[in-house]
């Protein structure tokens, strides 16, 4: 260990020649340096998302002639028109709905079955384990369009195109896209939730052996309540994810507008409304509401989750 | 009957990894029985293969009369303490103690009887509803030993279950498992590579090394007569002294001096070993006496132990404090020779 790591646990140690006095200082120092850095990253983060929201408010079209900070200039010229036509639109409330039909399955199902093979892979001893984590984390590194082609024709070859109906009225489509987005979604959430399980220790599994839990006890009883953090980051993930994607739905269901979420709905704004880029301002902030609750509800387990493993806890 | 017995039992991990070799073993019913020896001498993985978190390779372990090599864990009727306490984080203090009889599907007012009463024993009502971080080290320990009670197993197991105590903690504890072993009036496995542990706690202490057993036998047993050089050397702090000899017939014959055999024994080669308070500060009566050429001593207030040279071996003395010695000196000292041992050079086992 060296010297000036040692210092601050040892505070009473001038052996070491520096001061305690010193060593604050420097601490400060590199702690004001820490600070700015953050700072600076932050505000180049939010500069453009804070551009964004100004022009929202501008009246169509001032974004093509000016900066959003000329804004803050006189004349004050801020309207909610953009918000009016967005929220006017007449298919807005279908998509909002679709989002949601599209997001909760597609958090729920890969979630669910990430979780159950996540325990297999940590925990269940069965031949070619090993090889088998290896080849899905291997599939982290495929590119999402190659497979487009196939698994499009596959759901064409199974009916579960946008212009078929299930049982219950339910749209076809949302099934392709239910199943896209778990695939998508599975071989990182495979492998952020083994990683976590394969940290908690043995001794409780063993000892939840003796007391008599059976696998699915031990999974439901112990694991489980155990990972919160990873299941809330992972939901976070996956949620952000899926609401937010706009391929796989234009992909996977086109623009068929029983079935078509948000992004592709915004997305076909300023086509369908001609010179309508300015309504996507206030489209956006419309479509961030619902994540940003999720983040914000599920954020103090979002920052455990993330240290989860690292740090013994 | 909860008698343990361990008959002809091997546990191979590859072909030439074999971490427990021919072990044989009764322990009795209501006996407290510690297996001791330095770490990875086998000594958890026996305790593992008797509690079914490991397989058993050959041979066979019985719990009563019942043969439980293929008995899963849970249908032992075992209960395990952990060194880690392997408390679920989750869960209360009480519900850490109901899960082994959630898992049975006891009768909720059964079990809560049960809880509260090993709650009782153990001291920790005052905090059914704390969660496992908020306790002390020792409150942990306790719940994890009301966890094995409440199932009023047969056996338990205990794996260094006092070992992520501190010192003083620590000596309490020993106590109180005492104190719980006598209450339960059941079999108590208890496994630890500290001989402290080992000799104020066992009924009988079976001592490992290297996959193989030693020695079985009581306290008293294993310290005043050990099998062989490693319980000898294994077994009482400060450790024995161990001096090469040559034998003929009743004496031995060292680099420094010449000790009195109780026995006469073959001439040839051999390691005598006495224990530090062997050595006194009076002249011994059959004239096994030896000077110590004193190089450190240590006033402990009750002991005075002496560390230096007797001829050419290194030799430790536990004399009275009054005895007036300092570094340097040559003291004279005394061997009691019924006290002495006598260990073959090739095989180290024990002639007496």
């Amino acid at each position: 260990m060296s010297v000036a790591t040692a210092a601050p646990a040892h505070p009473q140690a001038s052996a070491t020649g520096r001061t305690p006095r010193t060593g604050r200082l420097s601490e400060a120092v590199s702690k004001a340096g820490l600070h700015v850095a953050v700072i600076a990253l932050t505000l180049a983060w939010i500069t453009p998302t804070l551009g964004l929201l100004i022009n929202s408010f501008r009246p169509g079209g001032a974004f093509n002639t000016s900066g959003w900070w000329t804004a803050f200039a006189p004349p004050f010229n801020f309207t909610l028109d953009s918000y009016r036509a967005v929220l006017g639109a007449s298919d807005l409330a279908p998509s909002f709905f679709n989002s949601f039909m599209i997001t909760i399955p597609g958090v729920i199902i890969p979630t669910t079955i990430a979780a159950f093979a996540a325990y297999a892979f940590a925990w269940m001893k069965f031949p070619g384990r090993d090889w088998i984590f290896l080849g899905l984390v291997g599939l982290l590194a495929v590119p999402l369009q190659l497979t487009f082609i196939p698994l499009l024709t596959l759901a064409v070859h199974l009916g579960l195109t946008s212009g078929n109906t299930l049982p219950f009225g339910l749209n076809a489509g949302f099934i392709a896209i239910w199943l896209a987005h778990t695939g998508y979604g599975l071989p990182f959430a495979v492998y952020l939730l083994a990683n976590f399980f394969r940290v908690l220790p043995q001794d409780l599994f063993e000892s939840a052996e003796i007391d008599g839990a059976g696998t699915l006890t031990v999974f439901f009883r112990i694991i489980l309540p155990l990972s919160v953090p990873a299941l809330a980051s992972l939901v976070i993930f996956q949620f952000l994810w899926v609401w937010n994607d706009l391929l796989v739905a234009l992909i996977y269901v086109g623009g068929a507008p029983e079935v078509a979420p948000m992004t592709v709905n915004l997305a076909n704004l300023t086509t369908s409304l001609g010179q309508g880029s300015n309504l996507l301002t206030a489209a956006a902030f419309f479509s961030m509401i619902i994540p940003l609750i999720v983040f914000l509800s599920l954020q103090r387990y979002f920052v455990r989750g993330i240290l989860a493993g690292s740090v013994k806890g | 009957m909860s008698s343990v017995t361990y008959d002809h039992v091997v546990k191979r991990y590859t072909a030439d990894v074999t971490v427990v070799k021919d072990l044989n073993v009764d322990i009795k019913d209501k006996e407290f029985m510690v297996l001791v020896g330095p770490s990875g001498c086998g000594k958890s993985t026996a305790l593992r293969m008797l509690a079914g978190l490991e397989s058993i390779t050959e041979g066979q372990i019985r719990i009563g009369e019942r043969v439980v090599n293929n008995v899963a864990a849970k249908d032992r009727d075992i209960a395990m303490v952990f060194q880690s306490y392997a408390l679920y984080p989750h869960m209360s203090v009480y519900d850490n103690m109901a899960f082994p009889l959630q898992m049975q599907h006891m009768k909720k007012d059964e079990m809560d009887r049960r809880v509260k009463n090993a709650s009782k024993i153990l001291g920790l009502d005052p905090f059914p509803k704390r969660k496992p971080r908020a306790l002390s080290g020792g409150q942990r320990q306790r719940v994890a030993l009301g966890r094995a009670i409440v199932r009023s197993p047969k056996v338990f197991l205990l794996d260094e279950p006092l070992s992520n105590l501190d010192a003083k903690l620590r000596g309490q504890t020993r106590i109180e498992l005492q104190k719980l072993h006598r209450e339960l009036e059941t079999t108590f496995i208890y496994v630890t590579h500290d001989q402290v542990e080992a000799m104020t706690m066992g009924d009988r202490i079976a001592i490992m090394n290297g996959g193989i057993l030693q020695q079985v036998g009581t306290p008293g047993e294993v310290y005043d007569h050990p099998a062989n050089l490693f319980v000898a050397g294994f077994i009482g702090t400060p450790t024995m002294n161990f001096v090469p000899v040559t034998t003929t017939d009743s004496t031995a014959k060292a680099s420094g001096f010449e000790a009195k055999l109780p026995k006469s024994v073959a001439a040839g080669k051999g390691t005598l070993g006495f224990r530090p308070e062997a050595l006194t500060d009076r002249p011994s009566a059959d004239g096994s006496n030896l000077q110590m050429k004193v190089d450190v001593v240590e006033r402990l207030g009750s002991d005075q132990y002496l560390y230096g040279q007797v001829g050419s071996d290194q030799v430790t003395a536990r004399v009275d404090p009054r005895m007036k010695v300092a570094p340097g000196d040559t003291a004279q000292l005394g061997l009691d020779t019924r006290s002495i041992h006598l260990f073959d050079a090739e095989s180290e086992a024990a002639f007496f």
